[in-house]
């Protein structure tokens, strides 16, 4: 029987109502009085000497306000790295300049120089095409591998190369590692890219600088997953605002998937302006400007081999990977291929030794960052290509391989310093086999066969750290900030709550999940319970949300609030019913003594504090108000087994998802129905990047796949109707919640399990086939298929 | 986007009159023009919009059986009103774009603008169909120039499109996964006198014959005719999603399957 509300109910998504009846507040809705807009001049070059800037003719031009260059950001910081990375020999990454505007030079397609202030639009556009830009064009490097030689052109002449940083892990283990390829019975290698993505959220990054002359407070409304991070950036390291000063406001924001953490150019420019003219200033990007201003995901080119020992046990595995950065550090770009990817490289297996090898390169391309998975996806799907691979190579089931070299017991310390803390591979895989009826897949096949289709079955496994993170080992990991989160919990007098919340929901439903969970706690209807979050101004420090933390960081800070507030109310209650406060229970939203019928309601132990007639006030203070700052011990661990069959077109090469399943385990639930939901988005984003999504540059630096003409987003068409499962998973152990998170694993594990499946459906029709680079076009099968 | 006057006459005599004008461009549905003046790549004076104008609008038989479409009719209007009598061509319509840009886009606009991946250049060279215009009538055999290239003079107006009516046809697209226009689209028709095969989206000259396949098929009318034909890759377009060797291949594929759906 499912539960009509609480932990565990399919609540209806409360925010919905505005969202589907166009009554959202996105930062694009905020207009203010007086408000200026931005034009960006983007660089349309990769690579060049910036030599001449005029903006004389431009600035007479109607309605221009100020034209800002690279020159007027010579006194402020530039944008900064939020992670340092130390390389294989000690040394810390090289870590160039990142200017607001282009200074001297431009380094990709779509790097700002001029920003255009006027009193509309338009007449910023138009001022902007009467600028005179001259630039030397020098030759641009855009491939990994030829950025790494000798005379390549250097993204940054005030480095000695190209390389951001040469990564080992476990560099202790690389002596161990080679040993046991020594001594390996088989040795299985891939080589693959994982592909350049665009984000694409839904809205795009809109920015609105606002100043007030009276009390010299700064204001900037963003599309932003994380609105503290930003204020502290910014005001920190890059303007010079304390944060007193400086509040920052992302209201609805209609999607991020990870390319709204990071801080950018267009929100420092906003605030900046705002200021120097004293005038709100703001900034919509277009879809164009967004293919080349969002940072970018993946994009790694790897070599992994897997080391075998004659009973088919797995004994090494060893990568070596070139990882893009683009022009620039992005903010948290440094992480994302090495923590963030090197630390899953076990897997769910109990693979002993590992080395994980990441060369970052400089290039002439959008700065790379953390999309969806961010660095997870990069390590499952080169993991399970290669064990597929090897149990192909070796003719034993792809699924008996792998449980032979499951973990199975937890917790469980992996080579590469994370343990995982709970876990169980076998049932995910068992309820797999249960739902995607493997045993009528030869009939489908027989079917498939029929119509001129070859049908191929994929398997993957995968296991994920979210949960993000432990402040203090990602410190020793060279994060520059914590990662905890913030909750406080404030109880009104006639017994409804307010969650003011450090996460930052866009899109995953926070504002129905978080008040199940305080309903289930206080027994009250989530009616009364309201979610705020995205403002500086009213919701403590909180590092927002990316890497699937919001219930398990954030939602553990609201418990923590929250029980807070249970053991204050509860010596309330002791107070109003004259009993000792060990004896009180709360339960269904009353307040009962132990063994009598004494009982107060919730609402008149919210009302007694704060109108405290008959309070003990020479005990505790009066209101219902806490705050909870939850730093986790340890990363969650989800992990699921997903299933896809494909079917290949025979003439044409065109793939089509026929069928996909999944198990998976997030720990404990809060809302089934959203949980469901964030699977399927993940779910289509990877079969987005499996099948059709690719950000190609040309060896000149310019992107290809700039709009939507040549850039492929699935479309529903393009998928299935899925078969999901998240029950009875196995409980975070660390969490109060015991949940693991869900946003980012369908976008983790459905990649290989595509590929694995297009590999399978081309070897069963004779193909010599064993890898098909993502995204796996139809071009791309076809020629795959001709040899 | 730059600004222009908007005129939208509502007879063809004020139209083509307006378009005599300086920096004068007709504006069919807009599914591409809009696109590229809102990115400020084209700045016309006037924009002459030729969606009012009652004699262009709509879908009738001909006396002589053919069937006409107003040059200013929605794919969506041609998709529902052309089924019964030419259901190819409707079957074509009904797959440009998406909703939105079929209740919008216009044939005239389509053939005008002559995208080398659109569809509409298929079903009107696969038929042999007669452009007319304010001021001619053209042979489709004629009309087609190359990408984006047509017969039309500067302010002609393509009023109606006049389609002989085939015993079969059919367009089998391939399509482009990110915009959906052709990769390769076939569109085969068979008439008394023989079969024409045209073929859009593939080659770097836009939409072409072929003419060999179409030998074939007015032999023998079947899939298997078409057995060992291909196109030379040479002259086909590369890109992102394809080389010319896979468009190549494609035409012969799509070929075959608009034959196997037509017959």
């Amino acid at each position: 029987m499912p539960k009509d509300g609480g932990i565990g109910a399919s609540s209806k998504r409360r925010e919905d109502v505005r969202f589907l009846t166009g009554a959202g507040n996105y930062t694009d809705d905020i207009n203010l009085r007086g408000q200026a807009y931005v034009h960006f001049l983007r660089s349309d070059i990769a690579h060049g000497t910036i030599t001449n800037i005029d903006t004389a003719a431009a600035s007479a031009m109607p309605g221009v306000v100020r034209i800002f260059t690279g020159a007027d950001f010579q006194a402020v910081g530039g944008l900064p790295c939020g992670w340092q990375i130390t390389d294989r020999f000690g040394e810390a990454m090289k870590e160039p300049r990142h200017p607001v505007l282009a200074d001297g030079k431009v380094r990709h397609v779509g790097e700002p120089i001029c920003a255009v202030v006027a009193d509309t639009l338009e007449q910023a556009r138009d001022a902007a095409e009467a600028i005179v830009v001259d630039i030397d064009e020098l030759p641009a490097v855009v491939d990994m591998a030829k950025a790494l030689t000798a005379d390549s052109p250097k993204v940054h002449d005030d480095l000695s190369d190209n390389m951001c940083y040469d990564w080992g892990f476990v560099e202790e283990n690389k002596e161990a590692v080679e040993e046991a390829f020594r001594n390996a019975a088989h040795v299985t290698t891939c080589e693959l890219t994982n592909n350049r993505l665009v984000a694409n959220p839904m809205e795009p990054r809109v920015a609105l600088g606002d100043y007030d002359r009276s009390s010299d407070n700064s204001t900037l409304y963003t599309t932003s997953q994380n609105p503290h991070v930003i204020r502290l950036l910014m005001g920190a390291f890059v303007l010079g605002i304390p944060e007193h000063k400086l509040r920052v406001v992302a209201p609805d924001v209609g999607g991020g998937f990870g390319t709204k953490i990071f801080h950018y150019a267009e929100e420092a420019l906003c605030t900046f302006a705002a200021k120097a003219l004293n005038r709100p200033v703001k900034w919509t990007s277009t879809r164009s400007e967004a293919f080349v201003s969002d940072a970018h995901g993946r994009d790694h080119v790897t070599t992994i081999e897997l080391a075998l020992d004659a009973d088919n046990n797995f004994t090494a595995v060893r990568t070596s990977t070139l990882a893009n950065m683009g022009a620039y550090l992005s903010t948290f770009a440094p992480s994302v291929p090495t923590w963030l990817h090197g630390t899953l490289m076990a897997g769910n297996y109990k693979t002993p030794l590992v080395y994980v090898n990441v060369r970052a390169v400089f290039t002439n391309t959008v700065p790379v960052d953390a999309y969806r998975g961010a660095g997870r996806p990069e390590a499952t799907f080169q993991l399970e290509r290669v064990i597929d691979k090897a149990a192909r190579e070796l003719g034993v089931d792809p699924i008996a391989l792998r449980r032979q070299n499951f973990v199975s017991e937890f917790p469980y310390q992996t080579p590469v310093a994370v343990a995982y803390d709970s876990g169980d591979f076998h049932r995910l895989m068992d309820k797999l086999e249960a739902q995607a009826d493997f045993e009528g897949f030869a009939a489908r096949r027989a079917k498939s066969e029929a119509e001129g289709k070859l049908r191929g079955l994929g398997i993957n496994c995968f296991i994920e750290a979210c949960g993000i993170a432990p402040s203090n080992l990602v410190g020793q990991l060279g994060a520059r900030a914590g990662l905890y989160e913030s909750a406080t919990v404030r109880v009104n007098a006639t017994g409804g709550l307010v969650v003011m919340t450090g996460s930052h929901s866009h899109g995953q439903g926070h504002e129905t999940a978080f008040p199940q969970v305080i309903a289930e706690m206080i027994g009250i209807d989530e009616s009364m319970i309201e979610i705020v979050h995205g403002d500086t101004a009213n919701t403590p420090m909180g590092m927002g949300t990316y890497g699937s933390r919001s219930i398990a960081v954030g939602g553990s800070a609201m418990v923590r609030a929250t029980e807070k507030i249970i053991n204050k109310a509860k010596k309330i209650a002791a107070h109003l019913m004259e009993a000792s406060e060990s004896d009180i229970e709360l339960k269904d939203g009353a307040f009962s003594v132990a063994g009598t019928d004494k009982s107060v309601a919730w609402g008149d132990v919210t009302l007694a504090a704060y109108v405290p007639h008959n309070y003990p006030l020479e005990d505790i203070e009066p209101g219902l108000e806490e705050t909870a700052f939850y730093d986790p011990s340890n990363f969650t661990y989800p992990a699921g087994a997903y299933a896809c069959e494909v079917e290949v077109d025979k003439e044409t090469g065109a793939v089509t998802i026929a069928k996909f399943t999944t198990a998976d385990d997030f720990g404990n639930v809060i809302n089934p129905m959203i949980v469901d939901g964030q699977v399927h988005g993940g779910l289509v984003q990877g079969i987005g990047q499996a099948l059709m999504e690719n950000a190609a540059y040309d060896e000149n630096g310019q992107l290809l796949s700039a709009s939507y003409m040549d850039y492929a987003m699935p479309r529903a068409s393009d998928v299935p109707m899925f078969t999901v499962d998240h029950s009875n998973g196995t409980p975070c152990t660390h969490n109060p919640l015991g949940v693991k998170g869900c946003g980012e694993a369908g976008a983790i594990g459905s990649p290989p399990t595509v590929v694995n499946a297009v590999v399978d459906a081309l070897q069963s029709g004779g193909h010599k086939v064993d890898h098909v680079d993502m995204p796996v076009s139809p071009a791309r099968v076809w020629a795959a298929m001709q040899g | 986007m730059y600004n222009f006057e908007f005129v939208k006459p509502a007879t063809l005599a004020d139209a083509v009159a307006a378009l005599s004008g300086e920096d004068a461009q007709a504006l069919g549905g807009g599914q591409t023009l809009i696109p590229t003046l809102k990115q400020r790549l084209n700045q016309p004076g006037t924009l002459v919009s030729l969606l009012s104008i009652p004699e262009m609008v709509g879908v009738c038989k001909t006396d002589d059986g053919a069937l006409s479409v107003g040059g200013a009719t929605t794919h969506a209007t041609v998709s529902a009103e052309a089924a019964v009598d030419f259901p190819g061509l409707a079957g074509l319509a009904s797959h440009i774009g998406d909703p939105a840009v079929r209740n919008r886009g216009t044939i005239g606009g389509s053939l005008a603008n002559n995208d080398p991946a659109a569809c509409y250049p298929a079903a009107a060279l696969g038929t042999g169909a007669t452009i007319v215009t304010n001021a001619r009538e053209i042979a489709a055999d004629d009309y087609f120039q190359g990408m984006f290239a047509t017969a039309l003079e500067e302010g002609e107006v393509i009023t109606e499109v006049r389609f002989p009516v085939p015993e079969v046809s059919n367009y089998q697209k391939f399509v482009q996964p990110a915009s959906r226009f052709a990769l390769v689209g076939v569109f085969v028709a068979k008439y008394a006198d023989g079969v024409r095969v045209a073929v859009t989206g593939a080659s770097e000259e836009g939409v072409f014959r072929w003419s060999e396949a179409e030998a074939a098929l007015s032999a023998i009318f079947s899939v298997d005719a078409l057995a060992g034909l291909s196109v030379p890759a040479d002259g086909m377009i590369g890109d992102l999603h394809g080389t010319p060797a896979y468009r190549a291949h494609l035409v012969a594929v799509m070929t075959r399957r608009a034959v196997a759906a037509a017959a």
